[in-house]
């Protein structure tokens, strides 16, 4: 094989080889970009086929509502919140599981209902608050309004 | 692009990222199928033979496997890890067969037998490999359950760490006692140990952080911890030195301790304990250095190689002969003389790649690697539980130390250590159980990404609803 031949090859990999990490680093990229790990569906636009949009509809109102925990060990942790009832506590099958001796192995859950996100206490032992009030049955859990179980203080935010 | 799943009505659909990872997928083979070809054709080998074909072949099979085992078992874990441990993968069996067909060069000129080849086993192991990725998703369905294994991990973990010391089935082998021989097959159950006992410290710290993390003292302004937690500290601190002391492994000693400091300082995010880790470190390599010659040697190695040029320096000079051979472009696939450094193919493949592919190509691996750890620890910060945090950024460190190590041994920055380069050094242990960390961080990601299944009970609507 030519000398030519072989240069060019030899740099045809090079070439190539970066090619490779500069689109693994573009996918990587949009992953940073989004807003965490995990997000709806329904913030995906383009070109999602027709069947996406059936789930997606239901959870309009609340579309791209996350839980964000602002304080505690688990701080920055975005837990998005779809359609489906989302439960806090010591449980390590929990959706979100504290490691924290203020709260209690099943705390408490956050279920949507209507177009509103509802907090339920399960029977913890020191308490759900939200705000400064301790809630004693299922309570609308409004927006940007603090929810603190144990040393953790969550919002709920667009 | 559409996602494959089908959802029920009343999950919300998810970005599974499985088509973008197949499409990386494709991609790593592609680049891998370039340098197989190009090292054929420019080490002058004549027409394709068929075994080339049934390379290729097995590696499109493992691609596929791996994708497939993902989509099916692990549906939501990110979609960069497995690509870029599979490219890594497949240059190094590239680079295998590539110093392979050098070593059969030099029998032939030598008149001596010809040496059998390392790549027919490395693709094999690479097999196991990916299979042990889709069993590690099927035996952990949910990475939180790995935490009831924390004390079976810690006695399982030190048990194949010193295994290589037991009679009958320890073997040394160029000085390091770090196998085992059963039946003729040989194995280094400390990449194992690696894995179990990132499992041990991440489930002993999930328990253990607060009172690490309890502070007593301050010297020059920083908190260190108490004297009394400092017992787990020391003890994988003596756990190292004895790796050195028994097994002659500097390497595995240094990944093990690295680890135990980095998951202290992450779970209990106390600058001390990596002051102090450190200090340990100082103090537990000016002991080695006194006490073992073959620490000494090292050292000695490392600050004057080509005083040693000759005899036990021979090989770090070889390696940094090759690599300012191969300049900043490399001499191409198949055009260096990489396998004059002995053992090119394991502890030194990172010299080989860097005499061939030249800095740009060393660059570009060594961003993949850098790739896949940030993955790791991008798992680890999404991660919801703390258990999954810290056994994905135990993983990940454990990558990144490796890496570290290898990369600074070769290019004479730290003094050699004789790891494997992950994914790419000749050696089926050491790639297994990298597969298998892959498949553990992909089960993490997996399950942090996964949209909750649905769980509401039939009276939620029922239930009367105060508003504040």
């Amino acid at each position: 094989m030519s000398e030519l031949a072989l240069t060019l090859l030899r740099l045809g990999f090079l070439a190539l080889l970066w090619v490779g990490v500069f689109t693994t680093l573009s996918v990587l990229r949009r992953d940073l970009r989004a807003p965490r790990e995990a997000r709806p569906m329904a913030v995906q636009v383009s070109g999602s086929s027709p069947s996406a949009g059936q789930p997606a509809k239901r959870t309009k109102s609340r579309k791209g509502q996350r839980l964000v925990v602002t304080e505690g060990p688990l701080s920055g942790t975005v837990v998005p919140l779809g359609s489906t009832p989302i439960t806090i506590g010591r449980a390590p099958d929990s959706t979100l599981v504290l490691d924290d001796d203020y709260a209690s192995t099943n705390h408490a859950r956050v279920y949507p209902a209507g177009g509103d996100w509802i907090v339920e206490d399960l029977n913890s032992t020191n308490g759900t608050w939200l705000g400064n009030t301790r809630i004693t049955r299922p309570t609308v859990l409004p927006v940007a309004v603090d929810l603190r179980v144990g040393k953790t203080v969550m919002q709920v935010r667009k | 692009m559409s996602p494959p799943q089908a959802t029920g009505a009343g999950t919300v659909r998810q970005p599974t990222r499985r088509n973008t990872e197949l499409g990386l997928l494709i991609l790593g083979f592609a680049i891998g199928t370039y340098a197989l070809f190009n090292t054929t054709w420019a080490t002058g080998s004549t027409g394709v033979s068929s075994e080339l074909w049934i390379a290729l072949a097995v590696l499109s099979i493992v691609g596929v496997l791996g994708h497939l085992a993902v989509r099916r078992w692990a549906p939501y874990a990110e979609p960069i890890m497995l690509p870029t441990a599979y490219l890594l993968n497949f240059l190094g069996l590239v680079m295998i067969y590539r110093l392979d067909i050098a070593e059969a060069q030099r029998a032939s000129e030598n008149g001596s037998p010809e040496p059998t080849p390392a790549v027919q086993g490395q693709l094999m192991w690479t097999i196991v490999g990916i299979l042990l990725l889709a069993l590690t998703f099927i035996v952990v369905k949910d990475h939180r359950k790995l935490q009831r294994y924390t004390y079976i991990s810690l006695v399982l973990g030190v048990i194949l760490l010193l295994l290589p010391l037991a009679p009958g089935i320890g073997k040394t082998i160029n000085g390091a006692t770090l196998w085992i021989s059963i039946g003729g097959l040989t194995f280094q159950p400390a990449e194992l140990a690696k894995i179990v006992l990132t499992v041990f410290l991440a489930g002993y710290l999930v328990t253990k952080k607060e009172s690490l993390a309890i502070v007593r003292t301050r010297v020059l302004g920083i908190p260190m911890p108490r004297p009394r937690d400092l017992g787990p500290l020391l003890l994988g601190w003596l756990l190292a030195l004895a790796v050195i002391a028994f097994e002659q492994e500097i390497g595995t000693a240094v990944i093990f301790f690295g680890l135990f400091i980095t998951l202290l300082y992450i779970a209990t995010q106390r600058r001390g304990w990596l002051i102090l880790g450190l200090a340990l470190a100082i103090l537990g390599t000016v002991l080695a250095y006194v006490a073992f010659a073959h620490v000494r040697t090292r050292f000695e190695i490392w600050l004057d190689p080509f005083q040693y040029a000759s005899d036990q320096g021979y090989q770090i000079v070889q390696s940094l002969y090759g690599l300012a051979n191969g300049g900043v472009l490399g001499t191409g696939w198949g055009q260096g003389y990489p396998q004059l450094v002995p053992f090119a193919n394991s502890d030194f493949i990172l010299a080989s790649f860097g005499e061939e592919l030249g800095l740009t190509g060393l660059m570009a691996i060594l961003l993949l690697f850098a790739i896949l750890v940030e993955r790791g620890y991008r798992t680890a910060v999404a991660c919801r539980d703390v258990f999954g945090r810290l056994l994905a950024a135990g993983l990940a460190t454990v990558f990144a130390l490796q890496i570290f190590v290898v990369a600074g041994g070769v290019t004479k920055l730290i003094p050699m250590t004789g790891l494997t380069t992950p994914f790419m050094s000749a050696g089926g242990s050491a790639l297994i159980a990298n597969w298998l960390m892959v498949g553990l961080l992909l089960r993490i990601s997996d399950v942090t990404r996964r949209p909750d299944p649905l769980v509401s009970s039939p009276d939620d609507q029922l239930t009367s609803v105060a508003r504040l």
